[in-house]
């Protein structure tokens, strides 16, 4: 078995620990899951910000100064109700990201998607909302990496929502970024009416995709939205 | 202005994705189109780019463009993703015309360098293979210029491709001072002279994917250097980016044994040039035992021989290299040796201040530094001396070993100087490099190329 991201032959030690935990498949090498930093320890109730590391007065209780101010928005005020984030969006996982979604390699979706699987399990849900991706961007990528990993996973995707074309969200600065109408529509294929969501995306960095997509599912009815981020 | 002209730029010579290509693409049948990836009967099928046809490494997604499940390639992926539904552009046009550009260079070859030189020129012209096997040190560079501005006058485009960036960096000052009414064309990751149609393009092996069919001359520099040696689609992308009818010239010091025994046996064209251009013998290396020197630095201590070898020399003023197998023992070793002088530092390949150390140990603001055998090709500090400690590890093959006895002995000022292995039992490795660096000497001495 080949390591999913460097081709590294992956050589299993059998241990405690795989022995009593593994039920999935090994796909990375154990050089490239030790640069995987999992989000653990205090965390910010609702984005899963990382409290280590992070200046005093960015804590606001529970909450990161980006969440209180989102909170404090009437506009945004309990739009979305918690991202869960599993890994630090650290340089290693930019270069794996990059790589998947830029360059287009498919295939780690496998890993991202096993990791989604995991995760999954403690929610209760309705329908899993991948974020969608212009046509534009669409054709240019091939394929939607938020979509793949649900797919990836086993699991259903529900395409409640469109979204205009606009620049990347990774070229734009965080004011822009929240400050810029909404890009997405909503498309009556189901009805999200008191449903629970989950929306599901590769990265959490500012939060406003995640926010400008929740707002939409929120004015359609939807009873709560959260969200499951792979890297923040 | 006719806007085909800047597209054949681009295109000509090339497999380029429509993504790499920064003009609309005009409908003209001198437009090419290569399937991205062939897929062959039996579940078989090969990446057209880069020659991948490990089916572990061509995987399969649902595609959005073409709305199939689409195989694509994983190997050459960091290059843009290439899949079944993808063409490779190239232009089968006219070519753009390449003319004569003078050489303008003013030095002299050596006597070994003219014989190597007038072989490249005699390979260029019939089409053929040769392997320039030139000491390190020997000059390698000038002995193309002639060959190379040959190839320009009989309208040949020609490419110097090498696994290394540093080199690709250091060779395109050099050929664009000699041949300045040309642009030369610049290529490795992240350089931006991608859509110039150049008569000469220096590049990494890496960026040749980018190309088909585009080059009269191909000149591979350090062949032997990591990673082309051990990557199959290196070697594919050299092959691929020559026109079927074209010259192909390796150069390096430390050819491959296979290669030696082909030279050998007559199988393989070859020149050696035995002598560097300064006309004096290669430092031969000497072998000194120090016993299980790996206990002895655990205890914190130094080998005893090679602490005596270090501390004459920093007496003495003279820069050192100290090679060692891994980054661990360089940084075991380091405290130790910086108990003789705090001013003594060590580099490694992932060391972010790789380039600010090499720069102060050439200022001799480091009296030595420790490092692994990233420092074993590409480096020149006059004065030099290297040891190599643990010299039976296996990461010091025999070219390694050449290479690393290769920066000794290379200004005109001190053309000589101490190689010393430190070893814990000779190994075949050691006794092959020093075989190669003495049998050079022998030849040069034969062939008058040096004064003693």
């Amino acid at each position: 078995m080949k390591c999913l991201y460097c081709g590294e032959m992956i050589i299993l030690a059998i241990g405690w620990t795989n022995l009593l935990s593994r039920e999935d498949e090994v796909l990375l090498c154990d050089q490239c899951t030790k640069q995987l930093v999992p989000i653990e320890g205090e965390v910010c109730a609702r984005c899963s910000r990382p409290f280590e590391g992070l200046a005093e007065e960015f804590q606001k209780g529970e909450l990161c100064y980006d969440c209180v101010r989102w909170e404090e928005h009437a506009e945004w005020n309990g739009v979305l109700e918690r991202n869960i984030s599993l890994y630090i969006y650290n340089d290693f996982l930019k270069e794996v990201i990059s790589r998947y979604k830029f360059r287009g390699d498919y295939e780690i979706s496998k890993f991202f998607g096993n990791e989604l699987k995991r995760v999954i399990k403690n929610l209760e849900y309705d329908f899993l909302v991948p974020i969608p991706l212009s046509e534009t961007r669409l054709y240019e990528r091939g394929f939607n990496q938020a979509e793949a990993l649900i797919v990836e996973a086993g699991l259903n995707h529900a395409n409640v929502l469109n979204r205009n074309h606009s620049k990347k969200q990774s070229k734009k600065t965080r004011k822009e970024r929240i400050g810029s109408d909404n890009v997405f529509i909503f498309s009556n294929i189901e009805q999200v009416l008191g449903k629970k969501v989950v929306l599901v995306d590769d990265v959490y960095t500012t939060g406003s995709t995640i926010m400008h997509a929740a707002r939409v599912l929120k004015d359609h009815g939807a009873y709560s939205i959260s969200s499951i981020t792979f890297a923040r | 202005m006719n806007l085909v002209n800047p597209l054949r730029n681009v295109l000509a010579g090339k497999q380029l994705l429509r993504e790499e290509i920064p003009f609309e693409l005009v409908d003209s049948p001198s437009i090419s189109q290569r399937p991205g990836i062939v897929v062959e009967k039996k579940g078989r099928a090969y990446c057209n780019r880069c020659g991948n046809s490990d089916m572990e490494l061509l995987a399969e997604f649902p595609c959005a463009r073409c709305g199939k499940k689409c195989l694509y390639c994983r190997t050459c992926i960091m290059m843009g993703r290439v899949s079944e539904c993808t063409p490779l552009y190239g232009w089968s046009g006219e070519m753009p015309e390449i003319d004569a550009a003078p050489l303008q260079w003013k030095g002299t070859l050596s006597d070994g360098q003219q014989v190597a030189s007038d072989r490249v020129v005699e390979a260029i012209s019939h089409n053929e293979e040769l392997l320039v096997w030139a000491v390190c040190g020997a000059g390698k560079t000038e002995l193309l210029f002639k060959g190379i501005e040959m190839a320009f006058a009989n309208c040949k485009r020609v490419c110097i491709a090498t696994p290394r960036t540093d080199v690709v960096l250091e060779l395109t000052p050099r050929l664009q001072s000699v041949f300045p009414s040309i642009e030369v064309a610049s290529l490795y990751g992240g350089s931006d002279d991608r859509h110039q149609f150049s008569p000469l393009t220096i590049t990494t092996t890496h960026q040749l994917l980018r190309f088909y069919e585009a080059f009269d001359v191909m000149i591979v520099d350090e062949v032997d250097a990591f990673p082309y040696s051990v990557d199959p689609m290196l070697k594919f992308a050299v092959k691929n980016a020559r026109k079927e009818s074209s010259s192909l010239i390796y150069l390096t010091a430390t050819p491959i044994q296979k290669w030696q025994r082909e030279c050998r046996g007559g199988k393989r064209k070859f020149v050696t040039i035995p002598a560097r251009f300064h006309r004096r013998a290669l430092p031969e290396p000497e072998f000194v035992w120090c016993g299980n020197w790996g206990k002895v630095v655990k205890k914190g201590q130094l080998p005893v021989r090679l602490q005596r070898w270090v501390e004459q020399r920093l007496l003495a003023g003279t820069p050192m290299l100290v090679f060692v197998p891994t980054v661990e023992w360089m940084l075991k070793l380091l405290p130790l040796l910086q108990m003789f002088d705090n001013k003594i530092e060590s580099v490694h390949a992932e060391d972010p201040e790789r380039k600010e150390k090499v720069l102060r140990m050439r200022k001799r603001e480091i009296p030595l530094l420790i490092t692994t055998t990233i420092l074993e090709r590409g480096v020149t500090f006059p004065g030099l001396e290297v040891a190599v400690l643990g010299a039976e590890d296996p990461i010091f093959t025999e070219a390694a070993l050449v290479q690393i006895a290769g920066r000794v002995g290379r200004s005109v000022i001190k053309p000589s100087g101490n190689v010393t292995y430190f070893h814990n039992g000779k190994t075949e490795s050691m006794v092959k490099a020093k075989h190669q660096i003495v049998s050079m000497n022998k030849e040069a001495k034969v062939k008058g190329l040096i004064d003693e």
